[in-house]
C-alpha cells in the first residue's frame, strides 16, 4: 500500500466515481425535470415545500417535547386533527374567518395537550420510558375514536370549508395559490417567533435548560413543571395551527386525519436531529419534497408515497443514525 | 530510582502500551502515554480525577479507539480489536460505576462470563439435550465455586440490584474473574469502602492474583490500597505519565505531590 | 438455600395445559360456545405467539422494536401463497410457490454464509485501515464500498445459482406429496407453510437487523415502524408483483386449515422453546444485553450478534402466528396489519409484563377477550365504545401499575429452573459473609 503509484491510482479511481455520481445526478434532475416540463417540476418542488411547512408546524411540537422529556408524543398528531375540527367548527357554523379560526384552534390544542400532559404523562414522568410510551399510544388511540363517536365529531370524512377565497396565480405556468403563499407565511411567522423566544427570551433560556438537565435546572430556581407543560403547550399551538393549514390545503377531514402526517411529521424531526428546532425544519421540507416529488415523479407513486418517504428514513438512519443535525450522544463509560 | 520488576517468567510484558493519546475533538484525554506491565505482577495506575486512566482502560478494553498509539496484549495487538473478542482473548475488567446485570441474579451475573466457554449450541439448549445438561451443570457449578471464595454463595438466587453496595462490588470481581482472564483491570474497587473495607480488599486482591494466575492492572484513589498492594505504580494527570515507581518513590515525588494537592501544600501522603 | 420444590414443576403446567385444550375442543364442539367466540380464542393464541416473539426481543432482549407486525404479514402472506398454490395449483405447478420459496431462502442464506467465509467484514476493516493512512476517510469509504459491493456481488451470484438449481430440485422431490393421501399432504404442506412463513419472517428480520439494530432505543423504534409501514404499503401495492396476493383488494381463497388444535399446538411449541432458550446460556447473554450493552460485550458476548438473533428468533414467532392468522379466516387483507394494529403485541406483552412468558400469555387472552367481551357487554349500537373504553383501560393500567400485571414473575415449568443444590466448600474462603466488603447490616 505505500507505492505512490498505486495510492495516486486509488484515488484517482475514487475521484471518477464522484464525477460519474454528480453526472449521473445531474442527468437524473435534467431527465426529471425534461420529463414532464420544468413546469411540472417546479410545480412539484412549490408544492413539496408547501407540504414540507405544515409538517414543520407539526414536527416542532414533537422536537420540543422530545428534547426536553425525552418522550414521543403519540398524540400529537390528534391534537393537529383537532386543531383541524375545532377550526372547521367554528367557520363552517360560525362563519368564522381566518385567523380568529387559527387563533382558536391554537388555543383549544394548546389546552388539550396541557391537560393530556398533567393527567396521563406527568404521573408517570419517573416511570420507565415505556410507560409513557404506551400511554402516550393510549391518549392517542382515545382521541381518535372517541372524537370518532356519532355524537362528538363523528367518523365521516367532513368537507373542510376555506375560510377565504382561493386565488391562482399563474407564475411563468406554475400554479400558485394564495393557499401556499399563507401557508409559507403563517408557518414563517410562527417559527420566527418560536426561534425567538427560545433564544432570546428568559423563557427560552429555561426551555434549553430543562432540557438539559431537569434536576440541575430545578435548582437553579426553574419551575421545571411550569416549564414542561409551557413545552407542550408551544408544540400544540404549532400544531393546531397546521391543522388549520393542512385542513384549507387539504380540505378533506376525518378523525384519524393526524396518523399519517403525525408519523411522517414526527420522522422529519428525527430525520433533522430530534430536539433540533433547525432540524425539525430542515428534515420537514425535505419530508414534504420527497413525498411530492415521489407522487409527481414515480409511477404508482401516489400509492407507493409512504413507502419512499420510510425509506428514505432508514438510509439516513444507516448513513447518520443521530439525524442531520443531531449530534451524537456520547455514554460516558 | 529501583528498576521495574521482572517478569518472573522472563517473557516480558503480558501488556505493552506505547504511545497512546486519545483525543475527544481538541481535547487531549491521553497523551503519549507508555506501560508495560509484567506478566503476574499487581500494577498501579494513579492519579487525579480527570488524569484520563478510565480513558487508557476504555482504550485498552476496545471501548475507545486510540488515536494513536498501540497497546499490544501477549503479542497480540488490540487497537481496533472488538471488545468482545478482547475479552474473549483474556482480558476483563470492572467498572467505577457498578456495571452489573441488575436484574439477573448474582449467579446468572457470573454464569453469563462463561457463555463464550459454553459447550452446548442454542439448538441444544432448546431441545435440552444430554450435553446441555451436562455443561449447564458443570457451568453452574464453576460459577457457585467462584461465588463461594467472595462468600456471596448464599446469596446467588437474589437479583444483582438488590445486593448491598460492598457486595456488589465483589460481585463485579467475581464476574470478571469468571470470563478467565490472564489481565484483570479494576478500576477503583475500593471506592465507597471503610478502612476494614478496603482491608479485606488488599488481601481479596492478592489472593486472586495468586489463586488464579493473573496480572493485575488496578485504578484506586485510596492511597492505601494502592501503597500496599501494588508493586509498582505509574502516575497520569492530564492524560500524561508524570511518574513512575515503587509506592515509597512515588510517595516522596514531588511532582505526584504537587498533582494531588497542588503546588502551595508540601505534605507527604 | 431454597428448598427444593416439592412436585416437579412440569406437572401442574402441563395439566393446566391439558385442561385448556380439553376445554376449549369440547366447549366448540358441543356447540357450548358459538363459532364466533370459537375464533376469539383461535385469536387469542395467535397473538400469543406474536406476543412471545415480541417480548423476547423487547422484554428479554431489550430492543425496542415496533415493525413486529410487519413481520406477522410476511409470515400470513407467505404461507398463504404457499398453501393457496398447492390448493389450487395456480402456478401451474403444484408446488411451484413452495419450492421458490425455499430455495429462495436457502439462496439468501447461502449469500450469508459465502460472505462471512470470504471474511466480508475483516476485508473491508483492513482495507479501511490500510487506505486511512493516506486518504480522507470519505475517499477510502468509496473504495471499501465498491470492493464490498464486488464481493457481495460474488456472493449473490453464487446465492442465485444454488437457488435456480435446488428449486428445479425440489419441484422433482415436493412432486411426491400428490401421492399422498389429501388429508396427509394438506397437513405436510401446511406445516411448511407454517414454517416457511416463519423462517421468511426471521431471514428478513436479521438482514434488516444487523445494520439497524447499532441505533439507539428509540431510533430503533421509529426505524422499524418505519418498516412496517413499508412492508404494508408494498401489501397494499403487491397486485403489481404477484397477481394472486391482490393489493390493496386482499388475498382470498386461502384454504382454511387453522383449528384449536394447530393453534393450540403451535403455542406450547413455542412456550416450550421461549422457555428452553430463556432459561439458558444463550437466554442469560440476550438479557445481558437488555441490562449492560457495555458490561456485556465485555464478557465476551458479541452484542450485534445477539441482537440480531434474538430479532430473528422474535420474527420468527411472529411469523408463524401470521401463518396460523390467514388460515383462519380464509383471506388477508392489508387493513390488518397497519402499524395501528402493530400496536396490539407491543400492548400485550407490556400490559402481561416485560420479560414474563407467562404475564404475555396471560395478557394476549385478556386482551381478545376484553376487546371482543365489550362488544358483547355494551348495548346495541354502542360497540364503538369498546375502542374508546379500551385505551382508558390502557391508561389506567400505565399510572396504577407499570411493571404489567406479573413483572417479571412467571409461573410453573415457566419459572427459571434452580441451579445444583450443593455444600460449597470454599478453596480459600478470604471474604467471610458476614464481615467486609458491605456496609454491615444493623
Amino acid at each position: 500500500m505505500k507505492s505512490p503509484f498505486l495510492q495516486n491510482a486509488l484515488r484517482a479511481i475514487v475521484w471518477v466515481i464522484y464525477g460519474a455520481l454528480a453526472v449521473g445526478i445531474v442527468w437524473g434532475v435534467v431527465l426529471l425535470v425534461r420529463a414532464n416540463g420544468p413546469v411540472y417540476f417546479m410545480q412539484a418542488v412549490v408544492d413539496g415545500v408547501k407540504l414540507g411547512f405544515v409538517y414543520a408546524l407539526i414536527a416542532l411540537g414533537y422536537t420540543m417535547v422530545y428534547g426536553i422529556v425525552r418522550l414521543i408524543n403519540f398524540a400529537h398528531g390528534d391534537v393537529f386533527m383537532v386543531g383541524a375540527f375545532a377550526s372547521f367548527y367554528a367557520i363552517t357554523q360560525y362563519g368564522w374567518g381566518f385567523i380568529p379560526a387559527i387563533l382558536l384552534a391554537m388555543v383549544v390544542c394548546t389546552f388539550l395537550n396541557v391537560v393530556i400532559e398533567r393527567v396521563a404523562y406527568k404521573p408517570l414522568r419517573e416511570a420507565p420510558r415505556i410507560a409513557a410510551l404506551i400511554t402516550a399510544i393510549g391518549v392517542s388511540f382515545f382521541l381518535e375514536y372517541f372524537t370518532a363517536l356519532k355524537w362528538v365529531f363523528g367518523a365521516d370524512f367532513n368537507t373542510y370549508k376555506r375560510p377565504f377565497e382561493v386565488v391562482v396565480w399563474n407564475v411563468g405556468g406554475v400554479l400558485i395559490t394564495n393557499i401556499t403563499v399563507i401557508i409559507a407565511v403563517t408557518t414563517t411567522l410562527l417559527l420566527l417567533a418560536l426561534q425567538y423566544t427560545v433564544k432570546n427570551t428568559k423563557i427560552g433560556k429555561a426551555m434549553r435548560a430543562t432540557a438539559l438537565d431537569k434536576p440541575t435546572s430545578r435548582l437553579m430556581g426553574i419551575n421545571v413543571d411550569a416549564i414542561i407543560s409551557l413545552t407542550f403547550a408551544f408544540g400544540a399551538a404549532l400544531a393546531g395551527a397546521g391543522g388549520v393549514l393542512y385542513a384549507i390545503a387539504f380540505p378533506q377531514i376525518w378523525t384519524f386525519m393526524g396518523l399519517m402526517p403525525g408519523l411522517k411529521a414526527f420522522v422529519a424531526a428525527v430525520l433533522g436531529g430530534i430536539g433540533n428546532i433547525a432540524g425539525a425544519f430542515i428534515g420537514s421540507l425535505l419530508m414534504g419534497s420527497i413525498d411530492v416529488l415521489v407522487v409527481s415523479f414515480v409511477p404508482a407513486g401516489s400509492r407507493l408515497r409512504d413507502l419512499f418517504a420510510f425509506l428514505v428514513l432508514i438510509v439516513v438512519f444507516l448513513v447518520k443514525p443521530t439525524g442531520i443535525m443531531g449530534e451524537p450522544q456520547v455514554e460516558k463509560v | 530510582m529501583a528498576a521495574q520488576p521482572r517478569a518472573e517468567t522472563g517473557n516480558g510484558s503480558i501488556l505493552d502500551i506505547s504511545r497512546l493519546t486519545k483525543l475527544f475533538g481538541g481535547l487531549r484525554a491521553v497523551s503519549d502515554f507508555h506501560m508495560a506491565v509484567p506478566e503476574g505482577r499487581l500494577y498501579g495506575l494513579i492519579g487525579p480525577n480527570g488524569a484520563g486512566k478510565t480513558t487508557v482502560f476504555n482504550m485498552i478494553t476496545g471501548l475507545y479507539l486510540p488515536t494513536e498509539g498501540s497497546i499490544v496484549f501477549d503479542g497480540r495487538d488490540l487497537v481496533g480489536v472488538d471488545s468482545h473478542h478482547i475479552t474473549q482473548a483474556g482480558v476483563a475488567r470492572t467498572f467505577q460505576n457498578i456495571r452489573l446485570f441488575q436484574n439477573l441474579t448474582v449467579l446468572d451475573n457470573v454464569r453469563i462470563a462463561y457463555h463464550t466457554h459454553a459447550e452446548y449450541s442454542m439448538l441444544e439448549a432448546v431441545l435440552r439435550l444430554g450435553r446441555f445438561g451436562r455443561e449447564e451443570r458443570s457451568l453452574s457449578e464453576q460459577a457457585q465455586d467462584l461465588l463461594a471464595v467472595f462468600g456471596l454463595q448464599d446469596r446467588q438466587l437474589e437479583v444483582a440490584k438488590n445486593l448491598p453496595y460492598g457486595e456488589q462490588r465483589r460481585l463485579e470481581i467475581a464476574r470478571a474473574l469468571a470470563a478467565q482472564p490472564r489481565l484483570l483491570l479494576l478500576d477503583e474497587p475500593a471506592a465507597g469502602m471503610n478502612p476494614t473495607e478496603s482491608e479485606s480488599l488488599m488481601e481479596l486482591i492478592h489472593f486472586i492474583r495468586d489463586h488464579f494466575k493473573l496480572t493485575i492492572l488496578l485504578i484506586e484513589h485510596q492511597m492505601r490500597v494502592v501503597m500496599g498492594i501494588c508493586e509498582w505504580i505509574t502516575v497520569m494527570d492530564f492524560g500524561q505519565v508524570i511518574a513512575r515507581g515503587t509506592p515509597r518513590e512515588i510517595q516522596n515525588n514531588d511532582r505526584v505531590i504537587e498533582a494531588y494537592l497542588g503546588k502551595r501544600m508540601g505534605k507527604r501522603i | 438455600m431454597q428448598r427444593r420444590r416439592a412436585i416437579p414443576s412440569w406437572i401442574p403446567t402441563l395439566a393446566v395445559a391439558v385442561a385448556l385444550y380439553w376445554l376449549v375442543s369440547y366447549t366448540s364442539a358441543s356447540a357450548r360456545i358459538t363459532p364466533y367466540w370459537y375464533n376469539v380464542i383461535q385469536l387469542a393464541g395467535i397473538a400469543a405467539v406474536s406476543a412471545l416473539g415480541l417480548n423476547l426481543i423487547y422484554g428479554f432482549n431489550g430492543q425496542f422494536s415496533l415493525g413486529h407486525v410487519g413481520f406477522y404479514a410476511i409470515g400470513a402472506y407467505g404461507s398463504a401463497l404457499i398453501t393457496k398454490d398447492f390448493v389450487t395449483k395456480w402456478s401451474g405447478g403444484q408446488v411451484g410457490a413452495l419450492s421458490w420459496i425455499i430455495a429462495g431462502q436457502v439462496g439468501v442464506l447461502a449469500v450469508l454464509f459465502v460472505a462471512q467465509r470470504i471474511r466480508l467484514g475483516a476485508i473491508r476493516k483492513a482495507l479501511q485501515g490500510a487506505l486511512d493512512q493516506f486518504m480522507k476517510s470519505h475517499e477510502s469509504w468509496m473504495i471499501v464500498t465498491l470492493v464490498s459491493l464486488v464481493l457481495v456481488a460474488f456472493s449473490v451470484a453464487v446465492g442465485v445459482a444454488l437457488a435456480w438449481g435446488l428449486q428445479r430440485g425440489l419441484v422433482f422431490a415436493l412432486g411426491g406429496l400428490a401421492a399422498l393421501p389429501e388429508k396427509a399432504a394438506q397437513s405436510i404442506v401446511f406445516v411448511l407453510a407454517l414454517v416457511n412463513g416463519g423462517t421468511m419472517a426471521a431471514l428478513i428480520a436479521y438482514l434488516v437487523g444487523l445494520p439497524l439494530l447499532r441505533l439507539s432505543s428509540d431510533y430503533f423504534g421509529i426505524a422499524t415502524l418505519g418498516l412496517a409501514i413499508m412492508v404494508y404499503t408494498a401489501l397494499q401495492n403487491s397486485d403489481m408483483v404477484i397477481e394472486t396476493m391482490k393489493g390493496a383488494r386482499g388475498m382470498v381463497a386461502i384454504p382454511r386449515w387453522t383449528t384449536w388444535s394447530w393453534v393450540f399446538v403451535v403455542l406450547c411449541l413455542s412456550v416450550i422453546v421461549m422457555r428452553n432458550l430463556i432459561w439458558s446460556s444463550q437466554g442469560r447473554a440476550i438479557m445481558s444485553v437488555r441490562e449492560d450493552e457495555i458490561a456485556s460485550r465485555l464478557m465476551g458476548i458479541d452484542i450485534a450478534q445477539q441482537k440480531a438473533t434474538a430479532f430473528a428468533i422474535g420474527g420468527f414467532f411472529a411469523g408463524v402466528a401470521g401463518g396460523l392468522y390467514a388460515h383462519l379466516f380464509g383471506f388477508l387483507h392489508p387493513s390488518t396489519f397497519s402499524f395501528v394494529k402493530g400496536f396490539d403485541p407491543l400492548i400485550i406483552i407490556v400490559f402481561g409484563g416485560l420479560g414474563s412468558m407467562t404475564g404475555t400469555i396471560v395478557a394476549s387472552a385478556l386482551f381478545a377477550l376484553v376487546i371482543e367481551g365489550l362488544r358483547v357487554v355494551l348495548p346495541q349500537g354502542f360497540e364503538d365504545w369498546r375502542f374508546v373504553i379500551y385505551p382508558v383501560l390502557l391508561l389506567i393500567i400505565m399510572l396504577v401499575r407499570q411493571q404489567g400485571l406479573l413483572g417479571t414473575t412467571e409461573w410453573g415449568w415457566l419459572r427459571a429452573p434452580l441451579p445444583p443444590e450443593r455444600d460449597v466448600a470454599a478453596p480459600v474462603p478470604v471474604v467471610s459473609p458476614a464481615g467486609a466488603g458491605g456496609t454491615e447490616e444493623a
